[in-house]
């Protein structure tokens, strides 16, 4: 116990030196948080998948690839059979991270290699095993599935087959479960589905438009869209539709999200004269409602508050959409960051999954917020939207 | 206490790599991961295939069903009526960019989808609220589901009453034009009227 007890000291002294380290290289002013340089690393003895994977995490969680002598850290390895490698920090002239696995597949084994990197040298839980559901049209528009998939887009798989129209999954934290809307029965209705078992219930499915359900962070609660007050609007209720208390009286509200605290609700909103959108927040237990800062970024929509409570991510329009993200506190304007819509934050609270055109088809997406890196997730058929990350 | 649950096990996971790991140089003992593809959610080790959805019993009835409460329609009370897209098909009405304000050119619709309810006394509405593609697609089931609510109020103006309509949005999900033009995004921001005959027999 007392070697277990020593290497952790040891990894946090190391985290905390690199943490201090880095600090002083960043300029944090809001343009400096958005637009930071990457870490350069250099990547050898990795060849096709492992390598693939190794890329992919690593660029969307702010590293880039560069040859070793402008590299900060070296990391090393193979793939021969397993994954094995390490990580050396060519400035402190010491290597950091040495590991090898066996088991499972070479994909999962380089995922897991890439979160011990990001570990060892953020100081950050990596995102490589973590899981998205999305949206699926095979013809663009109309009927569709919900899939789920590894956060790259590999192993998606569907987990409906109702050929009907479907739209935004959410899940429940920490478990197998999605809440998502489908038109199986002839109308937008709600429905839970827990992917351990399959077995869905119906959560809200009364006159009018039931979507957008999004469930609280301790997974006791549903924020929802229903308009069977006679317009679309905010509602709160038990994670199995019961109990529904009415939070919004506008004329038009869309895509409520929880803060990680569980005491907000945001959501997009129309201005009463119907002319303007916005974004606004209301409690959780209702109240008056109040505008999130959005100056200079017109029909705002789509809100997604980070886990680390900091940030809310949300889409633009002007003319085509775009990404952007504000301090959840207003303290500062909205940066627009890249061309896309429906963001969906990561539980690292620095990448965002979303979806942006490629001809007339949506792709999904993956982006490091900080240093605005992103890449396709792969997936080549069809039109895939609505991605949340499972956190 | 959930968080306790997501990082006990990665902290029971570090520390068992650790210990087997220790601090000799050189010696890079292996991690093993299991067999079976994880359904990793969010840091959560739950191990396990994802199960489909199982079949949706059209009828299922629970909690959330009916109106709930509220002024619109009871929609069980339109179960199993015959659509007739056709009959009204002429009377689509058509919507500014982003607006689900009724224009005053659009009124004759009105005026005549409410006398075909009036002489058929049997006969319920289904309104079918559509956007243009241009708009994200949950603002866009909301701005379909106005559209279909302001035209339910205007033919209750006119003389319909609004318990024979029901209401459903698709957003931009069932354009009758395919096409990304403005001449497309025009007949594409619609209210579709559906007529709903009594099923047969009743």
């Amino acid at each position: 116990m007392k070697k277990i007890f020593f290497n952790f000291l040891i990894i946090g002294l190391v985290a905390v030196a690199l943490t201090s380290a880095r600090a002083q290289e960043i300029d944090i002013t809001h343009t400096g948080i958005f637009g930071q340089k990457p870490i350069p690393v250099a990547l050898s003895g990795f060849t096709g998948e492992a390598r693939q994977v190794l890329e992919f995490d690593l660029y969307v969680q702010g590293f880039s690839f560069v040859a070793p002598d402008a590299a900060q850290y070296l990391i090393n390895g193979s793939d021969a059979g397993n994954v094995a490698g390490s990580v050396t920090d060519k400035f402190a002239k010491k290597m950091i991270l040495s590991r090898s696995y066996n088991g499972a597949s070479l994909r999962r084994q380089a995922h897991l290699f890439a979160d011990e990197i990001v570990q060892a040298i953020q100081n950050k839980k990596g995102i490589g095993q973590t899981k998205i559901a999305f949206k699926s049209q095979p013809g663009g528009i109309g009927a569709g599935e919900i899939y789920v998939a590894d956060f790259d887009g590999n192993a998606a798989q569907a987990v409906t087959t109702d050929r009907a129209i479907v739209a935004k999954p959410a899940w429940v934290p920490g478990r197998l479960a999605l809440f998502y809307t489908s038109y199986a029965r002839g109308n937008p209705d709600i429905f839970y589905h827990s992917l351990s078992n399959g077995q869905r219930k119906p959560v809200a499915g009364y006159s009018g438009l039931n979507t957008g359900a999004s469930a609280s962070p301790d997974g006791s609660k549903i924020a929802l869209v229903l308009s069977k007050s006679g317009s679309a609007n905010i509602w709160v209720g038990n994670a199995d539709g019961s109990n529904l208390k009415r939070l919004t009286t506008g004329i038009e509200d869309s895509s409520p999200c929880w803060s990680p605290d569980g005491q907000w609700i945001c959501f997009g909103m129309k201005t009463k004269d119907g002319e303007r959108r916005r974004l606004a927040k209301v409690s959780a237990g209702g109240g008056e409602i109040r505008l999130i800062n959005t100056a200079g970024v017109s029909n705002p929509t789509e809100p997604d508050w980070s886990p680390d409570g900091k940030w809310i991510a949300f889409t633009r329009q002007a003319g085509d959409f775009d990404i952007c993200v504000v301090p959840a506190d207003g303290s500062l304007p909205p940066t627009v960051l890249v061309s896309g819509q429906n963001p969906s934050w990561a539980p690292n609270s620095r990448t965002l999954v979303f979806n942006h055109a490629v001809g007339y088809r949506q792709v999904l997406s993956v982006l490091d917020v900080f240093t605005k890196q992103y890449k396709d997730c792969v997936r080549a058929t069809g039109s895939n939207s609505q991605p949340a990350w499972a956190k | 206490m959930k968080m306790n649950q997501i990082i006990f096990p990665l902290v029971l996971a570090l520390a068992a790599t650790l210990a087997t790991t220790g601090c000799k140089k050189g010696m890079t003992k292996v991690t093993p991961l299991p067999g079976s593809p994880q359904a990793r959610v969010g840091g959560d080790g739950g191990a396990g295939t994802l199960q489909p959805g199982l079949p949706i019993n059209p009828d299922t009835t629970g909690p959330g069903t009916g109106t709930g409460g509220g002024p619109l329609a009871n929609r069980d009370e339109f179960d199993g009526m015959i659509k007739d897209p056709a009959a009204l098909a002429a009377h689509t009405v058509l919507f500014a960019f982003d607006s689900a304000v009724v224009k005053k050119g659009e009124q004759s619709k009105i005026s005549a989808v409410a006398a075909a309810l009036a002489s058929s006394a049997s006969d319920k509405l289904l309104i079918e609220g559509n956007c243009d593609e241009r708009g994200t697609e949950e603002y866009n089931r909301a701005l379909g589901e106005r559209r279909a609510l302001a035209l339910r109020e205007a033919l209750s103006k006119a003389g319909v009453s609004p318990d024979r309509i029901r209401t459903i949005s698709y957003g931009k999900d069932k354009p009758v034009d395919p096409g990304h033009n403005e001449a497309a995004w025009a007949k594409n921001r619609r209210g579709d009227f559906i007529l709903l005959h009594p099923k047969t027999g009743a």
